[in-house]
């Protein structure tokens, strides 16, 4: 299978999940510079974290308009799985390809922690090799986490049952007690209708290695992976 | 040649994490009046356009497009000619 990581100016995490890709899965991998205009030939698109444009005007509003976003957006309509981390995410949303926005956390602080998250569902492409309800340890870095999304989008999101990942206690319980950043129903990522683009603002890619103290982000890439190889079949 | 002032504000609903706490600063200074603050953005644009209906559609569009996102902020854009 072969990986596409799409860098924009600013990005900062590609490297880190060039490598998981590569050394971690030993699968193919490119980086895609955010000039190029088509991802022709990739499987799964990575847009990773960091601070595309210096987070000028809002985060992701910039990288959303880059010469390989078109592609990006054609890919994902075509069924391509896309994972959007941090930025990568917060651009997701700017694209439009999943719904709702970003506002700075609740505490006006940058958060850099290791949060507890539950897993909302085990049949996505996404999630499949991890365990319903099952709480994962994964890290978080950013200053604007706080995702938002009008009641009627939430409700839309709940009813197709497009929460992935919220951010909960070691005991799996989603209260306020646990949301590090404001956002609306403890949301850490979700998925679109199609199931193929998810967006998350924890970083699976910095818990691939036991190295790295956890080994829980792997098995994201892994459950895509596993997916596509299904697919291919 | 056409100027813009583009304000940009967070919809009612929206929570200002940041006008919340300029508000908590402005009570510590003692301005017991202040019952709630919410910061926006304010974009000037200067750009050539055949007339004004079209700089006006031109400015109403980048603003949907790009300077705000509909989701979460409103605007308003007042144009003049200079």
């Amino acid at each position: 299978m072969k990986f596409g990581v799409v860098v924009f100016p600013g990005s900062n995490c590609d490297a880190d999940c060039y490598h998981v890709i590569k050394e971690v899965l030993g699968q193919e991998v490119d980086y895609i510079w955010h000039k190029q205009t088509s991802v022709a030939g990739y499987d799964a698109l990575i847009l990773p974290g960091g601070f595309s444009y210096g987070d000028y005007l809002r985060t992701g509003a910039i990288a959303r308009f880059s010469p390989i976003m078109p592609a990006v957006i054609e890919f994902a309509g075509q069924g391509g799985l896309i994972i959007g981390i941090c930025n990568g995410f917060q651009i997701l949303l700017e694209a439009g390809l999943l719904p709702g926005a970003m506002l700075r956390n609740s505490s006006l602080k940058f958060i850099c922690d290791t949060v507890h998250l539950k897993v909302r569902r085990d049949d996505t492409a996404f999630s499949q090799l991890l365990k319903q309800d099952e709480v994962i340890d994964i890290p978080i870095a950013h200053g604007e986490g706080n995702y938002y999304c009008d009641p009627e989008t939430l409700e839309e999101l709940k009813r197709e049952n497009r929460i992935l990942f919220t951010y909960c206690g070691s005991d799996g319980e989603e209260d306020h007690a646990f949301n590090p950043n404001g956002s609306v129903a403890n949301i850490a990522g979700i998925i679109n209708k199609q199931g193929n683009v998810l967006g998350m603002m924890p970083h699976p890619e910095r818990c691939s290695e036991p190295i790295l103290g956890g080994m829980h982000g792997r098995k994201i890439f892994a459950s895509m992976l596993q997916f596509m190889q299904g697919v291919k079949c | 040649m056409y100027k813009a002032n583009i304000y940009v504000t967070l919809k009612e609903g929206v929570l200002d994490p940041q006008g919340e706490a300029v508000k908590k600063s402005l009570h510590v200074l003692n301005y017991q009046g202040v019952s709630e603050v919410r910061i926006g953005k304010f974009v000037e644009v200067w750009l050539e356009a055949a007339d004004q209906e079209t700089a006006r559609a031109e400015l109403m569009e980048m603003s949907d497009k790009l300077l705000a996102n509909p989701v979460i902020e409103n605007f308003r854009v007042e144009m003049v000619e200079v």
